[in-house]
């Protein structure tokens, strides 16, 4: 075991870490009723609300005792809800309104309570658990008896056992405080009438409230709270990696059955796991027997399973031919230590035939131990046993075509008889329909020919012929090959039929397996991932599917399939619950059973990733038992696929991140630089004024406040582009409108370069929003004004090309770098290598960029041939031009 | 000649009162200032403008909301000159009734510009002048006849609408809207390229250079204005 390392287990530290978020639950633990759980729980909730603490009473039964009922009195009690059930009224505990309270501390009776049906969850365990969650303290009391792993054992010695139980993780989660008188004392009580009992329990009374019953239970109660003690103490422990010595190594397996009384075993396991602290396994051996198998015996299969899985055993379903050999090998690969096997009753007949399964398991398991348990409760085997088995006797076609073959034989027999052929080899035609029959139709129908045939050869062949007396005895051995032959034959049949049926479902099973795995690596994104989740479930389990997540409104639905799906308030309920939670909800679950979907979670090591559903249009079941572990396979991959699109996104988000930090960080440093630049120029212009009145300062204050008001509005629009908040107003334009008002707007940028346009007068017009682009001409006209030589001309060119219309700046300068000319559009960035000081965060061109696409624009820089310099060319598809307009 | 006419500065930054009434006194205007919305309706109450130059962010009321109730207390050319720029922030101005609207930091000769526009298109509506020079270009509203260097241009009766509607207040903006409505008063689907290209015929036969307009000027997603026409 890796836990033994002297590291943390990240596991142990996790479920220390849930317990911090969460309440914490104190348990009042008592051997039998009237020990004083209740009245217990009420002093010390008591104290503690003396202490300062907000304490309320969710539930309280004081059974009219009235020192408990003084201590009820001075508490703040949350009514009751009251349902009525068939015509009963029940007073349930109100969840909600405690959740709504939501006090430090509630007080919760009974916690092996059996809910109304109307209630949100069966039982009073689960509204534990949800309280818990909400980071409310509870206070609970319950008896020993109720405890799922020892229920059995208490049932055996008092021959009462009780149907309210709850899972032994709740008391391993809880802060066990066991309330104990002698069993004198409470027999004394009891004839006190001091001990409330429930009518149906009277009569078992006077044995259950026997002294050495209640030794038995007080002893069970007190060994539990120490087990609780030490799990929590084995938590601790790993989670700080001390060293402990804690059991190193054992690992229980468990092998269940459809069988009544496996879930004895499997309570029997969790025993032994927890005394030897160590972790197990309940494994099905899945066999073509079980292919068989009756729904009440599948359901009492998945059934068992579940329990395991609730007490905390990892569950598995494992094919083999046989159970003996898949036990055998799955012990040995999972390297278990001990192994926990049942005994069915069983006849001798039975044994002696097949064997008993323990001595084969003890010959083929060296080294490990094995506890072989009785099986109690025979009566549903034999119940099973007289049961026909679905096929077994055949179809009536079958033994019509055995008959017909036995007759065809013996025509063609007595055929042969004619040229002489001798008895022995008629005999052997006969084991043709045999044969045939006893593999093609199953051991009755092979019995059935055989005797059929040993009756027809004995009449038409063995003298005297047309009678059914035999006078060689040799014949007799004749008849018995026939009928063995026909025995052997079915027997070898059927075990090669139900291997090639096996191995044809596990062909499924790995088919769709990696048909689902193929499916998944083919998506990119989390939406598509999220599709071919749902479109693969809902085609392998043929259901209607849906996929969701949490969002802060709420669980969000992802995909579905088919893609219509509307989804009501009871199924948003187990949605949250699902998501919340990580368990299963819905229809054939546990919680929210009123539902038509099944939700069962998507999880992750550490969380729950999603939640998916299933339901069927006709309303039924929407995965059988024998699906689940199938279900479970392909959910934990897809699990895992949900997780691993999630990681890829993170990463791509954090380049993202970090290359916006990138650009962040250079635009302060640019933009300080260029607000700062201008003001100084303007400050210290103005500080000259007052001395020296000269013109050139007045100028130069004007060009700055210029080149300031520019850069300002530059940074405005960037934000704009930037936050991806642009507003388009698209209208149609006339290009000379748009470039009369840019060229009006950049005079004073473009003073010293005459302004020639190319623009042919018959252009069409173009959609655009008239405002961003003539932000990008007027930044592509200031950026020709600051590169292009003093004095040079700039040309504004406008050609209609086939499919499009473009339109170009064009400056006579340094022109661009070669390579670069793609990277001239990006935030800040400025042609390097010019000896020219130049002003400008470069966030022009950027502008241009953003504002063109954000129209659907593109734009170009290249350089020019002759004269040199460069060309900025915004190109309008066909999409973006007016054309076809006559007054 | 004339008597100096009165300008109200409406604007809650000191330092632009105090650059706008230098400019203004210089250019032999009557100059008088309100910092708030309640200040410029006092001031109109006390001695009427001629212009207002309105700024939108006032500390107590919208500019937008103020400019119909200068309208509705006086006849004072409203001219708007605010730092948004947003192309339905000018419309909705011009259609409350605004002259015109000039952007911050704003170009003091450019304003002065304005200001002459709209002294003189309130004199032109009062007189109902119908010969109108812009230019080149000679429009007689009465006559429908334009001239260009003496002579006559022929304008199909859609680009005349235009013209004429240019006319009516020569250098003061005109919405599309307003020029559509001219053009096709009966039609609601109102299509701004058709208001396009019956611009760009008209310079086809009216401008020098019609692919740099001086005459009809275009006015970014607003509309169009006429200049010049001698103050």
């Amino acid at each position: 075991m890796s836990a033994s390392d002297d590291r943390p287990d990240p596991d142990a530290l996790l479920r220390q870490a849930e317990q911090e978020a969460r309440g914490t639950l104190k348990v009042f633990l008592g051997a039998a009723p009237g020990v004083g759980k209740t009245y217990e729980m009420l002093s010390e909730g008591a104290a503690r609300e003396r202490a300062g603490t907000d304490v309320v009473i969710g539930v309280v039964e004081t059974h009219g005792r009235v020192e408990t009922e003084a201590l009820v009195v001075g508490h703040e009690v949350i009514p009751r809800k009251a349902i009525d059930y068939q015509g009963r009224k029940l007073a349930e505990m109100d969840l909600d309104a405690i959740l709504a309270r939501k006090p430090q501390l509630v007080l919760v009776d009974e916690l092996a309570h059996t809910n109304a049906p109307e209630c949100r969850h069966p039982k009073r365990y689960q509204d534990v658990e949800e309280l818990l969650a909400a980071g409310i303290d509870v206070y609970s009391t319950i008896n020993i008896q109720h405890i799922e792993s020892l229920n059995d054992v208490v049932a055996s010695f008092t021959r009462v056992r009780v149907r309210e139980t709850i899972p032994d993780r709740i008391l391993e989660q809880a802060e066990i405080e066991v309330v104990d008188i002698p069993p004198d004392e409470l027999i004394e009580r009891l004839k006190d009438g001091k001990v409330y009992v429930p009518d149906e329990a009277a009569r078992a009374l006077s044995h259950f409230f026997s002294k050495s019953n209640l030794s038995a239970l007080r002893e069970l109660a007190l060994r539990r709270a120490a087990q609780a003690v030490d799990a929590q103490m084995l938590d601790y422990v790993r989670a700080h990696a001390l060293a402990g010595n804690w059991a190193g190594g054992e690992r229980i397996v468990v092998a269940v059955s459809e069988l009544a009384g496996a879930d004895g075993l499997v309570r029997t396991a969790k025993r032994i796991a927890d005394t030897l602290r160590a972790p197990w396994t309940a494994v099905h051996i899945e066999t073509p027997r079980t292919r068989t198998l009756g729904e009440d015996d599948r359901k009492r299969l998945a059934a068992t399973l579940n329990l395991a899985s609730q007490l905390g055993a990892s569950v598995t379903t494992v094919p083999a031919m046989s159970v003996i050999e898949g036990l055998t090998a799955f012990a040995v690969e999972a390297r278990a230590t001990q192994l926990v096997v049942g005994k069915s009753v069983r006849s001798r007949w039975f044994e002696m035939r097949h064997g008993s399964v323990v001595d084969r398991l003890v010959r083929d398991t060296s080294g490990i131990a094995i506890h072989v348990l009785p099986m109690d409760d025979p009566a549903p085997i034999q119940q099973r046993a007289r049961k026909p088995r679905p096929g077994s006797w055949g179809a009536r076609s079958d033994y019509l075509w055995a008959l017909l073959m036995v007759a065809a034989v013996t025509g063609f027999g007595s055929g042969l008889s004619y040229v002489h052929a001798n008895l022995g080899n008629i005999a052997l035609l006969y084991l043709l329909p045999v044969m045939v029959a006893a593999s093609l139709f199953g051991l009755r129908a092979g019995l059935f020919a055989g005797l059929l045939s040993s009756l027809a050869y004995n009449f038409f062949f063995l003298p005297p012929t047309g009678t059914l007396t035999i006078n060689n005895p040799e014949n007799v051995v004749t008849i018995f090959v026939l009928l063995g032959v026909a025995f052997v034959t079915s027997q070898f049949a059927a075990r090669t039929r139900a291997q090639a049926d096996l191995a044809q479902s596990s062909a499924r099973a790995n088919a769709a397996l990696a048909g689902f795995l193929g499916q998944l690596t083919q998506t990119t994104g989390e939406e598509e991932l999220a599709q071919a989740i749902c479109g693969e479930i809902g085609r392998i389990f043929d259901v209607r599917t849906v996929l969701l997540t949490d969002s802060p409104d709420g669980p969000q639905v992802r995909a579905a399939n088919p893609a219509e799906d509307r989804l009501d308030t009871i199924e948003r309920a187990a949605v949250s619950w699902v998501l919340e939670r990580g368990v299963p909800a819905g229809r054939g679950s546990d919680t929210l059973t009123a539902s038509d979907w099944l939700f069962y979670p998507l999880r992750s090591a550490s969380q729950t990733l999603a939640a998916i559903g299933m339901s069927r249009d006709d309303g039924s079941e929407p995965v059988t038992s024998d699906q689940l572990p199938l279900l479970m396979n392909l959910l934990d991959q897809a699990a895992l696929a949900i997780e691993r699109a999630r990681l890829t996104d993170d990463m791509r988000d954090m380049a993202q991140l970090k290359e916006r930090d990138r650009l962040r960080a250079a635009l302060l440093s640019s933009v300080s630089h260029d607000l700062r630049t201008p003001l100084t120029a303007i400050l210290a212009a103005a500080t000259e004024l007052r001395r020296d009145p000269a013109p050139q300062t007045i100028d130069t204050i004007e060009a700055e406040a210029q080149r300031l008001n520019r850069f300002v509005a530059n940074l405005l629009d960037m934000a704009r582009v930037e936050a991806g908040a642009l507003k388009l107003n698209i209208e149609p334009v006339d290009l000379a409108d748009a470039i009369a008002s840019a060229v009006h707007d950049t005079r004073r940028a473009l003073d010293g370069h005459a302004i020639e346009l190319g623009v042919a007068p018959d252009l069409p017009l173009v959609r655009v929003d008239p405002q961003l682009f003539h932000h990008i001409l007027i930044n592509l006209l200031d950026n020709a004004g600051r590169y292009a030589e003093p004095g040079t001309p700039i040309l504004i060119q406008g050609e209609r090309a086939p499919g499009s219309l473009m339109l170009s700046v064009m400056d006579q300068g340094p022109g661009l770098p070669p390579g670069r000319e793609r990277d001239l559009f990006e935030t800040f960035r400025r042609i390097e290598g010019s000896d020219r000081k130049q002003s400008g965060t470069g966030l022009g061109l950027a502008i241009v960029k953003g504002f063109a696409e954000a129209q659907g624009l593109t734009v170009e820089a290249a350089n020019r041939g002759t004269p040199v310099g460069a060309r900025f060319t915004i190109r309008f598809p066909e999409a973006a031009l007016v054309t076809g307009i006559e007054e | 000649m004339k008597e100096a006419a009165t300008i109200l500065i409406v604007d809650d930054e000191p330092h632009i009162r105090r650059l706008l009434h230098g400019t203004l006194t210089r250019a032999d205007y009557r100059v008088s200032e309100a910092g708030s919305a309640r200040q410029a309706l006092a001031e109109i109450e006390a001695s009427p403008p001629d212009v207002v130059l309105l700024d939108l962010g006032l500390p107590d009321r919208d500019g937008l909301e103020l400019l119909p109730l200068i309208q509705h207390k006086s006849k004072a050319a409203v001219l708007v000159v605010s730092a948004r720029e947003a192309t339905d922030e000018k419309v909705a101005a011009l259609d409350l009734g605004a002259i015109d609207y000039v952007t911050k930091p704003f170009d003091t000769e450019e304003l002065l510009a304005r200001v002459r526009v709209a002294l003189r298109s309130r004199r032109v509506a009062e007189d109902g002048k119908s010969l109108i020079e812009a230019g080149d270009v000679a429009i007689d509203l009465v006559q429908r006849r334009i001239h260009r260097r003496g002579e006559e241009v022929h304008l199909t009766p859609k680009e005349f609408t235009v013209v004429a509607e240019l006319a009516r207040f020569p250098g003061r903006v005109i919405t599309h809207e307003k020029l559509l409505a001219a053009v096709w008063p009966r039609d609601y689907e109102r299509h701004i390229e058709y208001l396009r290209v019956i611009v760009r015929n008209i310079r086809q036969k009216l401008e020098d250079d019609p692919a740099s307009p001086s005459v009809i000027v275009n006015e970014l997603g607003v509309g169009y204005r006429l200049m010049g026409v001698a103050s």
